[in-house]
């Protein structure tokens, strides 16, 4: 396994000292060390920022990039790259509204829309390991389709919903918790046990890894492929119906350029874009990361056009810190 | 004794909390071939990177070239300087032709600041004619060739420095009695012409044939230096290993069982018309020329190539092999011989490479038990006598040899019926060589069907109940234990 940073920990605590252990805890999890840094700078510039009530905004803010980000790095751990969640979002956020509009049970259009992102995810996963299309050129294929798809599903206009069970989903609070915060910490969860801990978990890395080999082993890297496209397919469509239930309505132009954020907070996470290498928790840490960032420079008055090129310097610095820590091992 | 051409001194390394070099001594005369022998993960492969730039040496030992003290940072300032290696994994670019690798970074210009495409290719012709290659075109890609050739088109790209000192990290690992007389011939006539060879190998038999001094290393530290004319062969492993090795090709005897594969008219890519049958507790070796199609037959029966006519049957059943899946499905294990390439995953551990393949069994549903997963690969670990600080730590930093042994485990792991080893102990030292050895026995009563393919020929006369020969995708030739000879078994594989 790809250096699994609890584990790594724990044994570590067993024979040193708990400070070694802790250090080597944040060695391995520079981007953890980065929100820690981040979080304590922004906090002397802005002091409404450490207050519960903002700091659980922001993760309000973060569940939904967080949640996609997270399929993504499925994705990107085989060595491919999902260029279509924000498509995916859209258009399966309008059919969810259109399904609660229309007042079906939400027993039904709940695993309805998600299945119906994993359908579409499978779709890219079918043209890439089937057809042999590159990942980049599948999605982007795919990102296009179902925007003019949810156009002309929508025709062009939001799609509202009336009902206040569908709302909770975007919008309520458990013992104090955004609704969204709690979904997407089950999806943590489930995530970070599929990769760590199951069979699948394995043949994602091994294919990220090498394919010729993970063929070689006997399993199925086309298969293999479409699982994790169908992943993300999946997780984008969670993320819809979130965004959908929040807004109350399905927008035919939401999720716009959500691919990026998502790419961001994976990259961020210590995943490497040529595969094998990374792990969830990192890309949870990465969307944490770009979700402060947004949230301190909104409570800092920057406007929002400053707001790109300052995301982007602080990408860009990340990936430089990551990749020099590599080549000089 | 002359000044040394290259001399090392108290050279030390240390990866982390491991210590791999402890205080090193080391030196080459110019016109003289240095063999650079002992266990895998002695050292032997990290002393030459230091040498050439790619690992720097711990604080106080001292390195000079031509009496002059110097120090490589890059692989780069260690060729400028004459000093050339070819390194024990391919390290070549399967995109680009033969000629265009073997001129990498250094490729021949024109008045305009161009590459100089045909001056590059007649070059790489002078010599790959050097080394007998000419059948290889060097405009032609690298990366559909086999390991043989890639491995001659690595030994001349360490050529084409014109190097004082050439390094060759195992060079006939992958090459068969043919090409290792060539390559012998060339390190003799560089030899003629002053030029200082070091020579890694662990074919004892080359030593002895090669080499005119040897220096062994031992966990890291030099344990004897000397002429190779001093030594026996029992001498030398007792030096590489601290203890005597006798029988150095076990054989356990077996009543033949039931058969177990059958192959018939077997038609592949490099394979034409081929049938045998190999039986339960049987090693069938496979000899040949490099470009036979052992490897090829062998990818074939796994379901890796395909089978363009032709059935394999597995226990009297027929298999459909569509994919490398179908092959395991049926019981069938492949062990490559290209480990970099196809057999391990190179920036991961050794507990996932091990376990890959095996991971059905090693699972409650779909969830990996890992403490299944761990005594699993332990007890693999322990039979092959795997050397690395744990079942963690990522098969890339691992020797040469301890990645062959992790590249058979992970075969042996999924509990096969028949098992291909496409050349088994490439890189292996004696003393593991005899316990995969031992191992193969064992399995074999156990009832496993063993195909072994190997270009050494002792160790295919030593182990096989039957050798099978193959020439031109062909077979022509099949000897019994006991009939079976060197020359007997040549004469098949030219015709
Ligand atoms: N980059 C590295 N990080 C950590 N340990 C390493 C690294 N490179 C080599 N080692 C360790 O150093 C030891 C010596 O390795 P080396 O490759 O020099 O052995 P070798 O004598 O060439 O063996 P072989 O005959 O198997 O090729 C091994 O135990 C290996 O695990
Ligand atoms: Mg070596």
């Amino acid at each position: 396994m790809p250096s699994n940073a609890t584990s790594r920990t724990a044994e570590t605590a067993a024979n040193g000292g708990a400070g070694k252990a802790v250090l080597r805890f944040l060695a391995a999890n520079k981007s953890l060390v980065g929100l820690i840094l981040l979080m304590a700078v922004v906090s002397l510039f802005s002091p409404n920022f450490l207050t519960v009530d903002n700091l659980l905004n922001i993760l309000r803010q973060t569940s939904i990039n967080a949640i996609i980000a997270m399929g993504m790095t499925f994705v990107i751990l085989t060595a491919g790259i999902d260029l279509s969640v924000g498509s995916v979002l859209a258009f399966t956020g309008a059919v969810c509204a259109s399904l609660v509009a229309a007042d079906a049970s939400l027993w039904v259009a709940l695993p309805a829309t998600l299945a119906l992102g994993a359908a579409l995810g499978a779709a890219n996963g079918v043209v890439i390991a089937i057809g042999g299309v590159q990942p980049f050129i599948a999605t982007l294929v795919g990102m296009t389709v179902l925007r003019g798809a949810t156009l002309v599903y929508t025709d062009g206009r939001p799609i509202t919903t009336m009902s206040d069970p569908f709302w909770a989903i975007g919008g309520e609070y458990v013992f104090g918790i955004p609704v969204p915060v709690l979904i997407a910490a089950f999806a943590f969860i489930v995530c970070w046990f599929v990769l760590s801990q199951m069979r699948f978990g394995r043949y994602v890395y091994a294919v990220g890894g090498n394919e010729q080999v993970t063929r070689l082993a006997g399993i199925s890297v086309t298969r293999v492929k479409i699982a994790v496209y169908a992943v993300s397919g999946l997780m984008a469509a969670l993320a819809g119906i979130i965004l959908t239930a929040r807004l109350e309505s399905a927008q035919p132009t939401a999720g716009t350029a959500y691919e990026l954020d998502a790419i961001a907070a994976v990259v961020l996470g210590g995943t490497s874009l040529m595969g094998g290498r990374g792990y969830i928790f990192g890309t949870l840490i990465g969307a944490l990361i770009i979700g402060v960032l947004n949230n301190a420079l909104n409570l800092m008055d920057v406007s929002s056009y400053y707001q790109m090129i300052a995301k982007g310097a602080v990408i860009l610095l990340a990936v430089l810190v990551d990749s020099r820590g590599k080549t000089n091992r | 004794m002359t000044a040394p051409l290259l001399s090392l001194h108290g050279i030390g390394k240390t990866f982390g909390s491991v210590t791999v070099l402890r205080d090193v001594d080391f030196a080459v005369q110019a016109g003289r071939v240095m063999a650079l022998v002992g266990e895998n993960g002695a050292g032997k492969s990290t002393l030459m990177k230091i040498v050439t730039g790619i690992h720097d040496p711990d604080k106080g030992g001292e390195i000079r070239f031509k009496g002059q003290p110097v120090r490589f940072h890059t692989p780069r300032q260690a060729m400028d300087a004459g000093i050339a290696i070819i390194h024990q994994e391919l390290n070549l670019l399967p995109g680009l032709s033969v000629a265009e690798n073997i001129f990498l970074g250094r490729e021949p210009r024109t008045r305009f600041g161009s590459i100089d495409w045909s001056t590059m290719k007649a070059r790489a012709a002078g010599l790959l004619a050097r080394l007998k290659q000419d059948h290889v075109s060097p405009g032609a890609p690298l990366g559909r060739m086999g390991v043989g050739t890639q491995q001659m088109v690595e030994i001349a790209r360490a050529l084409s420095l014109d190097a004082e000192v050439i390094i060759m990290d195992e060079p006939t690992d992958a090459l068969t009695d043919v090409e290792t007389r060539i390559l012998f011939e060339v390190i003799r006539s560089l030899k003629a012409e002053g030029k200082a060879i070091v020579y890694i190998s662990h074919r004892l038999s080359e030593i002895f044939a090669l080499c005119d001094d040897v220096t062994v290393l031992r966990d890291g530290q030099m344990v004897h230096t000397g002429t190779v004319a001093d030594l026996t062969e029992a001498d030398l492993i007792r030096h590489m290993v601290g203890r005597e090795i006798t029988d150095q090709y076990p054989h356990a005897k077996c009543p033949p069982g039931k058969v177990r594969l059958e192959v018939k008219n077997a038609v592949a890519d490099g394979v034409e018309d081929v049938s045998f049958t190999a039986r339960a507790g049987e090693v069938v070796g496979f000899a040949g020329l490099m470009g036979a199609g052992r490897t090829e037959l062998a990818r074939a029966i796994y379901g890796a190539n395909r089978l363009q006519t032709g059935t394999v049957e597995v226990d009297g059943v027929p298999v459909p092999l569509k994919s490398p899946r179908d092959g395991v499905r049926a019981g069938i294990a492949y062990v490559t011989e290209d480990r970099k390439a196809d057999g391990l995953i190179q920036p991961h551990s050794i507990r996932f490479n091990m376990a890959l393949g095996a991971l059905g069994r090693l699972s409650r549903g779909p969830v990996v038990d890992r403490r299944r997963e761990t005594s699993a690969v332990a007890e693999y670990m322990k039979a092959f006598a795997v050397k690395a600080p744990d079942m963690d730590c990522p098969v890339n930093t691992l020797s040469g040899g301890n990645q062959q042994k992790v590249s058979l485990a992970k075969s042996l792991l999924t509990q096969p019926k028949i098992v291909i080893l496409d050349e088994p102990t490439r890189g292996v030292d004696v003393g593991a060589r005899r316990e995969i050895y031992v191992l193969i026995n064992k399995l074999k009563e156990q009832g496993l069907c063993v195909l072994l393919m190997s270009s050494d020929m002792p160790e295919l006369l030593g182990l096989s109940d039957r050798i099978l020969v193959l020439s031109h995708g062909r077979l022509t030739g099949s000897f019994d234990r006991g009939q079976a000879t060197q020359e007997g078994i040549m004469e098949r594989a030219v015709a």
